[in-house]
């Protein structure tokens, strides 16, 4: 890693977006206002599955403050939230949820009507007095129960997926072992501080609609309102406030977003919505809910022959902007960083009467990397081999690197593994974390009564994919950077990232770089921040962008001079023979002056110290990690208390070690509260049970144990100039899979967690089990 | 999540509290002390009331003073008043203990010992602490003061004997005798959540046995209450782990768990049997260290 002075790339320095943070001095979507804004308050579904008989909005019309109330019938000019990803989209359209509920609801939170008032009082009182009718329908609540009908015509089974490659009958036929494992992920997802907020305002004078409070993907937001609004996409603009997490699901385009912006132009007035806790908790995309049976063949060495997975998605009531994305990542990445000759993935898609789903931190990935990993753990003591042991014998070794994975299915997209070297990152975690001394000190633990174990989950992470962003950077006068971006900040120090960068790049300290992101109207595209791209692809942007300020810095400092190009050097603004440091300089303010529009000369060139820079890749970075747990289990309770938990993982090239392991450390403690806190729980009518933080559990500082982090550069990313791979998702991959193994063994048997969340009741259950197989 | 419109009474004497809840009692008033149970109900519109009579302002009520052989609580006590041990000898540390289970930090600077007993939730550690302590209510009302005691003062979940229009102006606990030891352990999934379950356990020793036990329930029932067939167990026995184990499993046999989405009554009775053991060995542990 560079230590010397000048470099930014790589170095722990503090982050540029933390003063208004800490300050109070942030702006979230609550804080914008607009004159005569109006506010929205939703009226929601309160039964799971139904037809809507009558609304009567009569009431509610009448009382005081109220401006308009809207059902579907307001906005049959507008169609369903669009997809903004998945090439199988077609035959999912009919699933896609409308703006407001039409003829039927599908889950108990779905938007049946809005009511726009003077007030956020007023909007709700008025919301309790809109009168619904429904009859109800069967409601299902399991994608394990038979599908039934979503719509006339169109069954709640959207869709089976298949994803495979090689002769899997004869992997099986052929096996030495073969393990089969029922296994189940709990329903849970990202409860960011901030709730989502969305305020629509529309700027009659020049025609500009405007949406603020948006995230994470402004740019391809505003791809998806243009068609379904159907505006000029110069005259519909998104802007992104402060945001307080986003973990996927937070700036994904719902039903609110559309009708703040309808409502805004037809209405008149500015519309503001701020979503509860309570709404956050029943409608904002959740995810993860899985049922797999999942099988391996195994020769007599405990290699892999094949898996075979048939597995049960539940989406909930609609299919949101993702489409199907969840359930492909799934299977793409069941075979995760090992070699795996034969493959075939099932995947049942379909729609139950509950929240629906969509991309949540590791989306699919926390799923398949519980599912192989429980497999790896059942094949160790079934051939008496060491867990570590199975591990290696099976992972893609780093000579075989880059590594395709190529499906049968023409439309599934080839998995090429572009570097890693995964048995060395096991080494050195294995290495790290003690594993040798901890197991046989667990194993003296146990002894003495305690129920005490260690798990470990490996995985491959995906990010970086394309295809294009770009980036504008110019210095001003006074030697100021200011790069222009589409991307987005969800919290995750993107600022500071960038203008680490650019810094590098350019040869400026990195607080005299602004970086502009979130505003659609500031710059044509932008790949935002999603699927960890935002370091790669922007990143690359800025990289390719301050280079091209530079070279046109030091030409201009050639001439002013009268040095070659090839003998000067930038350091910190100012740029001087590389050989004489202390010689004639000339600061990139002076050349910025020198170059500025009014002191342009005719053939000189277009005048000014900037440039606009892109990076394309048609590829995909894979990152990859290793989780390791310690846990421990009280007897009386059930209570599983994490006593260690490392995240150990490659991402190629690290811009700030210490953003990363923030990233990696928040992450992880994200993943335990999948694997042994969070689930949102529904009862058989379709209700959800978990519509407060006192139900719905999210970890707190006493839950969290201190999570030691080793970040490794062993494989920089050849498809990107500076290596990098992609840090946010790593943190929370594995921790499913190490908590299930550690409780294997804790209770002495590796095999015995098939579900997440472990509950304390689960965990007691396992316990009795474990009891009465071993008496 | 806005609270319906509702009107405001801010008194500040008791007289004055009193007669404003006898006019608005009929109207669905409310008394509102701390409000970190009934603002967040209000906000979610589960309560609804037409008035609200706030008590922070009336003189006295935060009082919390040893009176004769009592601790006297005023009705606008918090929490967090208790974080350190208020008053000399055995009970000071045991509501020490106890309050540090309460929610959040915040919360128990707002939240007060008597708005717990009112508001009656079953997973309240306070009322769990009245009911194995013995403490006895002051209701006042327009119609007079009247004491309750707790064992008569819990009638369900959310419901209490005060009448609507009564006052709950200060709870009383009778201070134990000092050779008293005291042991509590519960159980909730994660910092400052609900007790799942909960367990109160006190007795003394006299010529090398237990006597006066005392062995309470609470996050179980509909309400807190001792468990008389544990405290049974333990009366004159030896403590130890064997008189303890007798008295958990005596008392996990005897309650009658409710059962949620969550939570089965199995797992519910699991917990009292685990937390009567280790709130009994607590007590014998203060035992130990305190020498006897």
């Amino acid at each position: 890693m560079a230590a010397d002075k000048t470099a930014y790339l790589g170095r722990s320095v503090q982050r540029l977006e933390d003063p208004p943070l800490v300050t109070g001095q942030a702006r979230f979507a609550a804080d914008i206002n607009f004159p005569n804004q109006l506010h929205m308050r939703m009226v929601r579904s309160s039964y799971a599955h139904g037809e809507i008989v009558s609304i009567d909005t009569s009431e509610a019309q009448a009382m005081p403050g109220v401006v308009a109330i809207w059902t579907a019938i307001d906005i049959a000019d507008i169609g369903p939230v669009d997809f903004r990803a998945d090439r199988a989209a077609e035959a999912l359209k009919p699933y896609r949820q409308p703006v407001l509920a039409k003829g039927r609801v599908r889950y108990v939170g779905d938007p049946v009507a809005a009511v726009f008032a003077e007030d956020p009082y007023l909007a709700e009182d008025a919301a309790e007095a809109v009168v619904i009718e429904i009859e109800e329908l069967p409601v299902i609540v399991s994608a394990d129960d038979p599908p039934g009908e979503f719509a006339a015509g169109h069954g709640t089974e959207a869709a089976v997926m298949h994803h495979g490659y090689g002769d899997i009958d004869a992997a099986f036929a052929n096996a030495d072992t073969v393990i089969e494992l029922d296994l189940r992920t709990g329903r849970h997802s990202g409860v960011p501080m901030e709730t989502r907020g969305a305020i629509g305002r529309y700027d009659a004078a020049n025609d500009i609609l405007e949406l603020h409070g948006a995230a994470k993907v402004p740019h391809r937001n505003q791809e998806t309102l243009v068609k379904m609004l159907g505006r000029d996409a110069s005259r519909m603009h998104l802007h992104e406030c402060h945001v307080g997490g986003g973990f996927g699901i937070r700036g994904e385009l719902y039903p609110e977003d559309i009708l703040v912006l309808l409502a805004a132009m037809r209405l008149g007035r500015p519309v503001k919505w701020i979503e509860d806790r309570q709404e956050h908790l029943m409608c904002a995309n959740q995810g993860r809910e899985q049922h797999h049976l999942a099988r391996v063949a195994v020769d007599a060495e405990g290699r892999i022959l094949g898996i075979d997975d048939e597995f049960f998605h539940d989406q909930g009531a609609y299919i949101r902007t993702h489409g199907s994305n969840v359930a492909n990542r799934t299977m793409c990445t069941i075979t995760g960083p090992y070699r795996v000759p034969a493959f075939r993935a099932v995947c049942h898609f379909r729609l139950t009467n509950k929240t629906p789903c969509a991309t949540y931190r590791a989306p699919g990935r926390y799923e398949s990397t519980f599912v192989r990993e429980r497999l790896i753990d059942a094949i160790a003591p079934e051939l008496g081999i060491d867990p570590i042991e199975v591990r290696k014998r099976n992972l893609i070794a780093a000579a075989e690197m880059p590594y395709t994975i190529a499906f049968d299915e023409p439309h599934v997209s080839d998995m090429v593994l572009d570097s890693g070297d995964y048995a060395g990152l096991l080494d050195k975690a294995v290495a790290a974390f003690g594993w040798q001394a901890l197991k046989v000190e667990l194993a003296r633990r146990r002894a003495d009564g305690e129920l005490v174990g260690a798990g470990i989950g490996m995985f491959i992470e995906e990010g970086g994919r394309g295809p294009t962003d770009g980036a504008r950077i110019a210095v001003d006068i006074n030697g100021e950077v200011e790069v222009i971006t589409g991307g987005a900040s969800l919290g995750q120090g993107f600022e500071t990232a960038m203008a680490q960068i650019c810094a590098e790049a350019l040869g400026v300290d990195y607080r005299r770089v602004r970086v502009i992101h979130g505003h659609t109207d500031l710059i044509p595209y932008g790949i935002g921040a999603h699927a960890t791209r935002a370091t790669v692809m922007t990143g690359s942007a800025v990289d390719v962008a301050a280079k091209m300020v530079r070279e046109i810095a030091i030409d201009a400092a050639a001439e002013m001079l009268q040095t070659p190009a090839d003998g000067l050097d930038i350091n910190d603004g100012t740029v001087a023979r590389r050989n004489d440091p202390a010689g004639p300089a000339v600061t990139l303010g002076e050349i910025a002056r020198r170059l500025a529009p009014d002191a342009a000369k005719p053939g000189q060139g277009d005048p000014g110290l900037a440039a606009e820079g892109f990076f394309t890749t048609t590829d995909t970075v894979f990152p990859y990690g290793v989780h390791l747990a310690v846990v421990r289990i009280d007897r009386g309770t059930g209570a599983v208390a994490v006593e260690r938990f490392m995240v150990a993982y490659d991402v190629g090239r690290a811009v700030n070690p210490m953003m990363i392991e923030g990233q990696l450390v928040g992450g992880c403690i994200q993943g335990l509260g999948g694997a042994l806190y969070e689930e949102f729980v529904y009862d058989e009518e379709g209700q959800p049970m978990a519509v407060t933080l006192a139900d719905y559990l999210v970890p707190t500082l006493r839950e969290a144990p201190d999570i030691e982090v080793l970040i490794t550069e062993d494989a920089p990313s050849p498809l990107n100039p500076l290596g990098l791979k992609s840090a946010g998702e790593g943190g929370i991959n594995g921790v499913g899979a190490a908590i299930a193994g550690a409780i294997g063994e804790a209770i002495g048997d590796p095999g015995a967690v098939r579900r997440l969340p472990l509950t304390p009741a689960r965990v007691m259950d396992l316990l009795r089990r474990a009891d009465a197989g071993s008496s | 999540m806005k609270p319906a419109a509702f009107s405001y009474h801010a008194p500040e004497t008791i007289a004055e509290a009193v007669a404003i809840l006898a006019e608005v009692a009929p109207e669905d008033g409310r008394v509102l002390a701390g409000g970190q149970s009934l603002v967040p109900t209000m906000a979610f519109r589960l309560a609804r009331p037409a008035h609200l009579v706030d008590i922070n302002g009336v003189e006295g009520l935060d009082r919390l003073v040893l009176d004769g052989d009592e601790l006297s609580i005023g009705a606008c006590v918090r929490h967090a008043a208790f974080h350190r041990p208020v008053v000399e000898g055995c009970l000071g540390p045991l509501l020490s203990s106890v309050a540090r289970h309460i929610g959040h930090y915040p919360i128990r600077q707002r939240g007060t010992f008597c708005g717990s007993l009112a508001q009656a939730d079953p997973a309240s550690e306070w009322c769990l602490a009245a009911v194995t302590l013995g403490a006895t209510m002051t209701a006042m009302s327009v119609r007079g003061s009247r004491q309750i005691r707790a064992r008569d003062f819990f009638e369900g979940i959310m419901t209490t004997a005060l009448a609507d229009d009564e006052l709950l102006t200060e709870a009383r606990l009778a201070i134990p005798p000092s050779d008293t030891r005291f042991g509590f352990a519960e159980f909730n999934r994660v910092a400052g959540g609900f007790a799942i379950a909960m367990v109160l356990a006190a007795f003394r020793l006299e010529d090398g046995v237990i006597t006066e036990p005392r062995l309470g329930v609470g996050g179980v029932e509909e309400r807190p209450r001792r468990i008389a067939e544990a405290e049974a167990a333990l009366e004159g026995r030896a403590p130890g782990a064997e008189a303890f184990r007798a008295a958990a499993d005596a008392a996990a046999g005897a309650v009658d768990p409710m059962e949620d989405i969550n939570t089965s009554a199995g797992y519910r009775r699991d917990l009292v049997a685990t937390l009567a053991f280790r709130a009994l060995e607590q007590a014998g542990r203060a035992l130990e260290q305190a020498g006897a």
